[in-house]
């Protein structure tokens, strides 16, 4: 096989932070690698090398033989290597073909050549089986569509290499599994891809040799075929980590009940007609693809939206028209979907956000005066219980890792003693240690008779933590099944919103 | 080669000082272009320059009384900039401020000092009240508050107008269009006798303290803090934004007013519709020559008062047209924020 691209002795520095340590990779035609990697690993700044946004401090980038030169951000376009990135670079109101066309259409060219353009994605899309309506507008296309369209705008550049990042982050493991197979058959037509991700599960499936970084170092190579998730996960991590058991325990009284809760919107119905029950010492897991109403259902349970019919009631108190401030005094504790966006502010200290929940009462203020003291006292106990590393109760709180800053908000939900906790998407993007840690806290609380509510986008992690689970789609819940019924297979027909009592859906 | 802009992790402290001093001295310099087209050297302006603000005890005194209501004005900026309320309406509530006290102290002659601290309450309850209105249209009709408090100032300004050509006309100033003083009484003591800087120079500074205390220390103060650098976070966290927000204004429009208020009671005695150099709109020059910290405003404050002062000896001295001062204050504004920029990101290449 030939090399089609190699990266040979890369290595960056950022001050005093080596993001990249004399890292070597090689690339086969026609084979998927898969670069998998922590947050911070080092993944993300050797595709920036690769693709010339940075100028390496040493080593060099050769595709298909040639060396490329540094810092040259189109080189690396015009030699065939094409990037699909986590995050769509779409305009929503303009079709696919436009979107395909922007920015390598002639400048100097009166009209703009449509035609042809079309001709020419309708053949691309044929060749690797990417079906795909050049008039349609991107807004009106799903996640899966759209990343097509991200897909074949790389191919339209004539890309023979493709890198894709953390491709799957989007998408239902169905629509997951139907990427893979499509990656597959583009290494047919002679493609080469590199895939970014941190989940082991889609690696062992999609790839055919994986190369591993750690700490900015390639830690270890493997054909995917000669290795397994374990040893993975070991390497990656840089040491053994596994996840808490959930030890089954006597269910309580329902503590959280929602009754035919409908939520609008901007005029939307987002959710319609939700039910459901948290029990003392229970976790409730609702699992679903991105967008199918999570964001309402957190806003609902957060204080920030209000049912525009139905109940919702905490320990038999109506709860549907609190606000934030209202939900804390009930005693509901919240971990938001968006640590930056919502849950602290990045500019204010530690002690500062620690405290934020619970300005106005006695412990943290009297007479209009934060008592300051008390609330670094109170912080630096969180830091301790919680393990939060690096940091003391006056450094900015944006200096935190994700995995330390969540710590910091699930250590100021849970000191408050909530009877409910709501947990939405606690573990986004964090790396394997600190899931483990943010798992080992909810079942401490549930052990301890919170009644949690988790809504997740990772099956492993409902099936893991939750005693029953019940699923979201288009803004209506399943039926909860318990979690020992819960295999993969049923679940994704779920969250498809194929579930018995009511076929209708699918 | 592309350049990027890096967050710093922290931003030291030795770059907090250097910042504005850099911003001003690139203002300064741009600004020497403009006098030396006018045909002066600008090294010789700006030594006339320092030497009509600082060159004798007069001078300095003259340069104070400025800054005192630019310490009002820059305070009431930066707390409202901290919430993120673009209040660009510091003109106007310093002349609501000062009209109410015009009135007021004209016709409750009774009270002896005591009146002094109920007229600057007044000063500062109509500047609030100036300001709540645009506050409430933000939080209750979304209307951009930089709009209709900027328009309110002329608003304002012509409405003195109208109350000093008529109900107001001061009938011993001569047909010079002036509103009634306010009683002898309620004149702020001389600081130094025999020049015109007035106790309000205290007032200014100490309020510079409460503010200070406010911000960094009351419920409140962490509430605005929190809700101007992330709002959804703080009403995640069961902070509520209209109440913050209009808690804000009612503070802002009131340090405003305050300013009005005292500059009547020291300087003016009576209003006119010139009393202003543009207090209020270079309060929001001090207010980000001060990153809006309560302590730098007070410094902030006296740098802007140098350029207006001596930006008159100068004129007198070499002819270059007083404007400049506006023209150096407005660059100042530029050039802080670029330098506000550059402590916040590092570049990189």
């Amino acid at each position: 096989m030939t090399k089609v691209l190699e990266l040979h002795g890369i290595t960056k520095r950022f001050g005093t932070l080596t993001a990249n340590d004399d890292v070597t990779l090689t690339l086969a035609e026609g084979e998927i690698l898969a670069l998998l990697g922590e947050n911070g690993a080092g993944k993300t700044t050797l595709m920036n090398i690769l693709f010339g946004h940075y100028a390496a401090d040493a080593g060099t980038v050769r595709v298909f033989g040639e060396e490329l030169p540094p810092g040259l951000p189109r080189a690396a376009i015009e030699v065939g290597v094409g990037m699909v990135h986590q995050h769509f670079t779409l305009a929503g109101n303009l079709t696919v073909l436009e979107n395909v066309m922007l920015g390598s259409e002639h400048l100097t060219r009166a009209r703009s050549a449509r035609g042809e353009a079309r001709e020419k994605l309708l053949q691309i899309a044929e060749r690797f089986g990417l079906p795909v309506n050049p008039e349609a507008k991107v807004r009106s296309l799903s996640v899966g569509e759209r990343q097509r369209v991200e897909i074949l705008k790389a191919l339209y550049r004539d890309a023979r290499i493709l890198i894709l990042d953390e491709p799957t982050a989007v998408l239902a493991r169905p629509e997951a599994m139907r990427l893979f197979e499509t990656l597959r058959d583009m290494t047919k037509e002679g493609l080469s891809l590199i895939f970014i991700s941190h989940k082991l599960h889609e690696v062992m499936a999609a790839s055919d040799r994986v190369a591993v970084l750690r700490g900015g170092k390639m830690v270890a190579e493997r054909k995917t075929s000669e290795t397994n998730p374990g040893e993975l996960a070991e390497l990656m991590v840089g040491r053994k980590v596994e996840r808490p058991v959930r030890h089954d325990h006597k269910i309580g009284a329902p503590v959280l009940i929602a009754n035919n809760v409908r939520v609008e919107e901007d005029g939307e119905l987002r959710l319609d007609d939700v039910s459901f029950t948290v029990h003392t010492g229970e976790i409730l897991g609702i699992v679903g693809v991105s967008g199918n109403g999570q964001a309402s259902l957190g806003g609902l349970l957060s204080g920030l939206v209000h049912p525009s019919a139905g109940r919702l009631t905490l320990l038999d108190e109506e709860i549907s028209h609190l606000g934030p401030r209202g939900m804390i005094r009930a005693g509901a504790g919240r971990v938001p979907e968006d640590r930056h966006a919502e849950g602290v502010v990045g500019e204010l200290s530690l002690w500062e956000n620690a405290v934020l929940e619970r300005l106005r009462t006695p412990e943290f203020s009297r007479r209009g005066f934060v008592r300051q003291r008390a609330a670094r006292d109170y912080t630096s106990g969180l830091i301790k219980r919680f393990d939060i590393r690096g940091a003391s109760p006056d450094t900015r709180t944006r200096l935190l890792s994700g995995g330390n800053m969540q710590k910091l908000i699930l250590g100021r939900v849970l000191t408050n003693g909530p009877c409910f906790v709501l947990a939405n998407q606690p573990t986004r993007g964090l790396d394997e240690g600190a899931i483990a840690a943010v798992h080992v806290e909810l079942l401490a609380a549930r052990a301890e008779g919170a009644a949690i509510l988790l809504i997740s986008e990772e099956l492993e992690e409902a099936v893991a933590l939750s005693d029953r689970i019940q699923a979201i789609v288009k803004g209506r819940l399943s039926e909860p099944i318990s979690a020992d019924e819960a295999d993969p297979q049923r679940l994704g027909l779920m969250m498809a919103g194929v579930w018995k009592e009511d076929d209708s859906e699918a | 080669m592309i350049v990027r802009l890096e967050r710093r992790t922290h931003v030291p402290l030795h770059l907090v000082v250097i910042a504005p001093l850099a911003a001003i001295f690139t203002a300064l310099l741009l600004a020497a272009g403009l006098i030396a087209a006018a045909g002066v050297n600008p090294l010789m302006a700006y030594g006339e320059m320092l030497t009509g603000a600082f060159g004798s005890r007069l001078s300095i005194t003259e340069m104070l009384t400025r800054a005192t209501p630019l310490i009002f004005t820059g305070l009431a900026a930066a707390v409202a900039f901290r919430a993120r309320l673009w209040n660009i309406g510091g003109e106007g509530q310093f002349f609501v401020g000062a009209l109410i006290t015009a009135w007021i102290g004209h016709s409750l002659g009774v009270l002896g000092w005591i009146g002094i601290p109920l007229l600057m309450l007044a000063g500062m309850a109509a500047g609030a009240a100036l300001l709540a209105g645009p506050a409430f249209l933000r939080l209750r009709f979304g209307v951009d508050e930089v709009v209709t408090t900027l328009l309110l100032n002329f608003i304002v300004i012509l409405f003195v107008g109208l109350m000093i050509e008529g109900p107001m006309r001061d009938p011993l100033a001569f047909g010079w269009p002036s509103s009634v003083p306010v009683d002898g009484d309620f004149r702020l003591p001389d600081l130094i006798p025999r020049t015109r800087l007035h106790i309000g120079l205290l007032i200014a500074i100490a309020a510079a303290g409460a503010v200070w205390l406010i911000l960094a220390r009351t419920v409140f103060g962490a509430e605005t803090r929190a809700a101007g650098l992330n709002a959804s976070a703080a009403a995640f966290a069961g902070i509520s934004l209209p109440r913050t927000i209009m808690g804000v204004a009612l503070l802002s429009g009131a340090l405003a007013g305050l300013a009005g208020s005292v500059e009547v009671m020291g300087v003016t005695a009576g209003v006119t519709t010139t009393m202003s150099p543009g207090f209020g709109y270079a309060g929001i020059v001090v207010a980000m020559l001060a990153a809006l910290h309560p302590a730098g405003v007070v410094a902030a404050a006296v740098f802007v008062a140098t350029v207006f002062v001596g930006a008159d000896a100068m004129s007198r001295a070499t002819g270059v047209p007083s404007f400049i001062a506006d023209v150096i204050v407005a660059l100042c504004l530029l050039t802080m924020i670029v330098a506000l920029l550059f402590t916040t990101y590092r570049v990189r290449r």
